[in-house]
């Protein structure tokens, strides 16, 4: 039976579509068969990020209507051939997703694969729903701000309340919490919000936090998921990351400012 | 679209009471005589209700009295205080049983129950103690709303709202370990946050209501 991963938030914009991918790169290259699910129907974006937006020929609501199988629908990733992704519609809406419709898909996925991402559109309707219904690990992705952290709240309540776990009363979600976009300098001058103090809020484990980095617009733009970038302390901070998920113990890395050399003081970074 | 055939709408009236104190019904029809006289317009055709409570015996014959009254140019429209065998007649006699304002503002239930929430409260999620003393084994967070009839204890942060006695009952307190709220509510009476912060700031406490007013007390370390 595979685990499946819900990468969620609430709020839009914070990073939940990167980090699905840097999350089931790194998964796969771990050795674990992986398969990415973009929920975000209508607003489909995954399929840039991992850069297979040219091989979508088949989608998810295909599948669940039946228009398509699995294996015709599900993407191989170039770089790595234990990552699939399986990309969403774009000329569909969010109630194309039924619950009968993404619990058959995903049991089907069950079978061959160890690890399925589910990557959750934005707000609380249908698709982020759907995508956290079946959800056995929650990644709650958050910006270090008031109003990230509020919806991130929102989303665990909705884990504990609207989840398939919560409803059976089974076993809870596991809840992580993915801090992303960090920024050690500003927290100093108190623009944002500390670590420590997004964790008391949400009392939930932290998962990993990534640094605010321009290595990931670059990957994003270059549709190479950011793990794959392992000079950039983004990447590097997304293996941490992963390696934690999969039960590792590992330091947190880039909580603190980098001091700047003097020449890297006078020509920038 | 139609207009609907019946509306309801509450409303409140002024209503004179004419408290009854005996069940000599020749004493009565004097003394109204006497009222009558002094001011006829006052009392002519207007609706009154028929305070009862003076009388003990059960075997007053209230259609009698309603009798009176009546050729008297006066019009009951209900009985209050009255007996269990009055109150019957009453209904008999198609007459309101109407509570005073004093009387229906009966002491809420004493609660008899705890509830116990063992997480923390999320924003967006609201949890009611029904008759019920509430506790949280955790923070309630910013949107999140916790209430109560008895009392609130948070072992974790309150950075929600939290409404205690929400039924009325005044001696029920809210107490947390971080009074970060949006809003304290005892029994109807309020704080938003910044009045709150006038107070405390972040502290654990207990706020009570003391004549109707709240009050925020530190508790030991």
């Amino acid at each position: 039976m595979a685990q499946i991963i819900v990468v969620t938030s609430g709020k839009g914009g914070v990073g939940k579509t990167t980090s699905s991918a840097a999350i089931a790169t790194g998964l796969a290259l771990k050795g674990k068969k992986t398969v990415v699910i973009d929920f975000d129907i209508g607003l489909r974006n995954l399929d840039l990020i991992m850069g297979c937006e040219r091989r979508v020929v088949y989608d998810f609501v295909n599948v669940i209507n039946g228009e398509a199988n699995l294996n015709q629908a599900l993407i191989k990733d170039k770089r790595c051939d234990k990552l699939f992704i399986l990309p969403a519609s774009q000329t569909r809406d969010k109630d194309a997703l039924t619950k009968e419709g993404v619990g058959g898909v995903l049991d089907e996925l069950s079978k061959d694969f160890d690890y399925i991402v589910c990557d959750s559109p934005a707000g609380i309707e249908q698709g982020a729903m759907m995508a956290l219904y079946f959800a056995d690990i929650a990644i709650v992705t958050t910006n270090p701000e008031v109003s990230s952290v509020r919806d991130s709240d929102r989303i665990l309540g909705m884990l504990q309340s609207r989840s398939r776990r919560a409803e059976q009363n089974l076993e809870p979600i596991q809840e992580f919490l993915l801090l992303t976009r960090y920024s050690p300098a500003r927290v100093k001058t108190g623009e944002m919000l500390s670590v420590e103090d997004v964790s008391e809020i949400l009392a939930i484990k932290l998962l990993g936090v990534i640094p605010e980095s321009q290595a990931v617009l670059k990957a994003s733009n270059s549709g190479i998921p950011v793990i794959n970038d392992d000079e950039s302390d983004a990447g590097l901070a997304y293996a941490d990351t992963v390696q934690r998920l999969l039960g590792e113990e590992v330091p947190f890395r880039f909580l603190t400012e980098e001091k700047k050399g003097f020449l890297k003081r006078i020509f920038g970074s | 679209m139609a207009t609907q055939s019946l509306e309801l709408k509450a409303t409140s009236f002024t209503l004179s009471v004419l408290h009854i104190n005996t069940h000599d019904f020749n004493a009565i029809a004097a003394d109204l005589d006497t009222k009558l006289s002094q001011a006829p317009q006052f009392f002519i055709g207007a609706p009154l209700i028929l305070n009862l409570s003076a009388i003990e015996s059960h075997d007053v014959d209230l259609a009698a009295l309603k009798q009176l009254l009546t050729d008297n140019q006066l019009i009951i429209v209900g009985v209050t205080s009255a007996n269990e065998s009055i109150s019957q007649q009453a209904k008999t006699l198609g007459l309101a049983i109407v509570k005073s304002g004093k009387q229906a503002k009966n002491m809420p239930a004493p609660t008899k129950e705890t509830k116990i929430i063992k997480q923390n409260v999320r924003s967006g999620q609201q949890i009611y103690a029904k008759n019920a003393d509430l506790i949280i084994f955790g923070a309630v967070g910013n949107g999140a709303e916790v209430i109560a009839d008895g009392s609130i204890h948070i072992y974790g942060a309150l950075r929600g709202k939290a409404m205690a006695g929400a039924a009325g009952d005044r001696n029920s307190i809210i107490i947390a370990n971080s009074l970060d709220a949006e809003l304290v509510s005892i029994a109807g009476q309020y704080w938003l946050a910044e009045h709150l912060q006038q107070h405390c700031s972040d502290q654990r406490g207990c706020i009570r209501l003391t004549s109707d007013t709240l009050m925020v007390e530190s508790l030991p370390q």
